[in-house]
């Protein structure tokens, strides 16, 4: 099963993709730099601190719905988290207008998209997971209505377009780690930090919650409240990185397997660790192809997405042998 | 000791458990027996606080499951469910120590490690320690689950249908150890099981349910008997004693 013998232990493979994301991080800051240092420097800086920030949310929070889910080929996108990302944009266009849309400032924009977001889904959470006492599984069902819902709203609306707004609407829906803005990286970084922090508390218990919710509950967890938590956790990361650069959650998918497929002892600080190194090194990495030797052809995302559903049909293929 | 009282449980529509009441000394083996769909997992389920209580109370050692923090309880009681399903990738080992979780909270001591050691032992585990689950047969699947409820050393020990997938040899050393845990370390065992024969073998008391209610309790040879058998599972069956102890045909 295992290919990766060349690494011992955990530690190694830790040790191992750290070093590999702080090399790419290095030859992204510095490749073909021309002119002032300060400037590029600061310049590309941002940009990595950017990429980094993502990277950490969206491999976190895949990897927490897939434990709370136990199941491991689900993304939160499947809650609809894209659709209503999609949805909020396209009504914003359509009510404002594309002049009043596109001055719209984008602090106003990213904490608008995060609110509703995050309102949105801890509202459907509380009620159907704390108050109707339903299961796991039929909130994600839930949210798979819930995201056709919105993407049919988002649809009709498309119709009423005309081409102009479409192609500003477009614009903005591309995911792109190019025009992240530096004023939304520090009140980002600041939430997700604060996310991190319960997960952190929470590092041996999300190993038994992993076991399921009976082994959970018999093992003397609060079962509820901590998913509770978690679910709320899950929908502030997806929320500020998709406000940040628009819906990537398949790429979540992506390094939560290579992870599943590269760790040994599947503890949780293994796991997410080493989900966020290759979630680092694959945005890091692509990014750095995408703009230095590609000249930005394309979209990243698009890349990811392409490579992403390659490699996860190889990983399914191969874990299905077993 | 074990207070069971006036608990009901609808599932939907369905009267699930009526009016449940009955009280167990600490120590020993107390089977519970009926037919499929008479309330059986649901009792056990409700016992371990997986399922919550719809009115009555369930206490042990006067720890009111409804109001004792769940980490504390953990400590008290165990349960085997009757499917067994984990996603996440383990070993037979990291498993078992996952039992530990109400003593180490995620940090294994010493004590922990010889306590798993010893348990793996017990189960004929050792030896496939390392292995993981998803690649075991499902006997053995079954004896690792078995082992991490064993080493959660709780004081009452809930098992719903622990003999599942396992073969003749290794259904009969579980109850064997199941039988020396209880009496030599005062466990209490309760568990839920289709064989009469190795109900009757092993256990102390029997607590019949049919219909979600207990139509017969008692010990073992007196509820033994061809009319009991009979009430509890609507088939007749001959109970022939042998070497002192009551065996049911139910064979042809």
């Amino acid at each position: 099963m295992l290919k990766t013998s060349w690494f011992k232990t955990d530690k190694h493979i830790i040790i191992a993709l750290s070093l590999l994301a702080a090399l790419l991080c290095i030859l992204f800051l510095t490749y073909g730099a021309k002119g002032q240092w300060g400037f590029v420097l600061s310049f590309r800086g941002v940009k990595i601190f950017a990429l980094v920030l993502i990277a950490v949310a969206i491999a976190v929070s895949t990897v927490l719905f897939h434990t709370i889910t136990h199941n491991r080929i689900i993304t939160p996108a499947i809650m609809g988290f894209d659709a209503l990302y999609v949805f909020i944009q396209t009504s914003l266009l359509f009510f404002l207008g594309v002049i009043e849309f596109i001055n719209l400032s984008g602090m106003g924009k990213y904490l608008l998209n995060i609110v509703i977001m995050v309102a949105l889904f801890l509202g459907l959470f509380h009620w159907l997971f704390l108050k109707a006492n339903r299961s796991i599984f039929l909130l994600a069902l839930t949210g798979i209505i819930i995201g056709i819902f919105f993407r049919n709203l988002s649809y009709f609306i498309f119709r009423l377009l005309d081409p102009n707004m479409f192609a500003v609407l477009q614009g903005e829906l591309f995911s792109s780690f190019n025009a992240v803005e530096t004023d939304l990286l520090g009140i980002s970084a600041v939430i997700i930090g604060l996310c991190l922090v319960p997960i952190y508390l929470m590092r041996y218990k999300l190993d038994i919650l992993a076991l399921g919710r009976d082994k959970a509950i018999a093992l003397g967890i609060n079962y509820k409240p901590n998913v509770f938590g978690l679910l709320a956790v899950i929908a502030i990361l997806v929320s500020v990185s998709t406000a940040l650069v628009g819906p990537i959650t398949f790429f979540g998918l992506l390094v939560s397997n290579l992870a599943y497929l590269i760790v040994k002892n599947q503890n949780h600080v293994n796991l997410l660790i080493v989900a966020c190194l290759i979630a680092i090194c694959t945005l890091v990495g692509g990014q750095f192809i995408f703009e230095k030797l590609l000249g930005l052809q394309g979209t990243l995302s698009i890349v990811i997405e392409c490579l992403g559903g390659i490699t996860f049909i190889w990983i399914l293929l191969r874990t299905h042998r077993r | 000791m074990i207070k069971v009282q006036n608990i009901s449980k609808k599932l939907g529509a369905k009267l699930v458990l009526d009016e449940v009441n009955f009280s167990l000394k600490k120590g020993g083996i107390t089977a519970i027996i009926g037919a499929n769909g008479a309330g059986k997992s649901t009792l056990l389920s409700l016992m371990a606080r997986l399922l919550p209580l719809d009115c009555g109370q369930i206490s042990f050692d006067d720890l009111d499951t409804g109001k004792t923090p769940s980490d504390v309880l953990a400590k008290k009681i165990s349960i085997l469910t009757q499917s067994n399903y984990i996603s996440a990738r383990l070993t037979v080992l990291q498993l078992v120590m996952f039992g530990r979780f109400p003593h180490h909270k995620g940090r294994p001591q010493k004590a922990d490690h010889a306590h798993v050691a010893k348990i793996l032992e017990l189960m004929e585990l050792d030896e496939i320690a390392d292995r993981f689950i998803d690649q075991l047969s499902g006997g053995q699947q079954q004896r690792a689950y078995i082992a991490m409820i064993l080493s959660q050393d709780s004081d009452y020990i809930l098992l719903d249908e622990p003999l599942n997938n396992l073969d003749m040899k290794h259904a009969r050393n579980i109850m064997q150890s199941l039988r020396k845990i209880a009496d030599e370390m005062n466990k209490s065992i309760i568990l839920v099981i289709h064989d009469i024969n190795f109900a009757a073998a092993y256990s102390d008391l029997f607590i019949a349910l049919k219909d979600g209610k207990i139509i017969v309790q008692g010990s073992v040879d007196e509820v033994m008997t061809e009319g009991n058998i009979e009430l509890i599972y609507d088939m007749q069956v001959d109970i022939k004693t042998i070497d002192g102890k009551k065996h049911a045909f139910y064979y042809t």
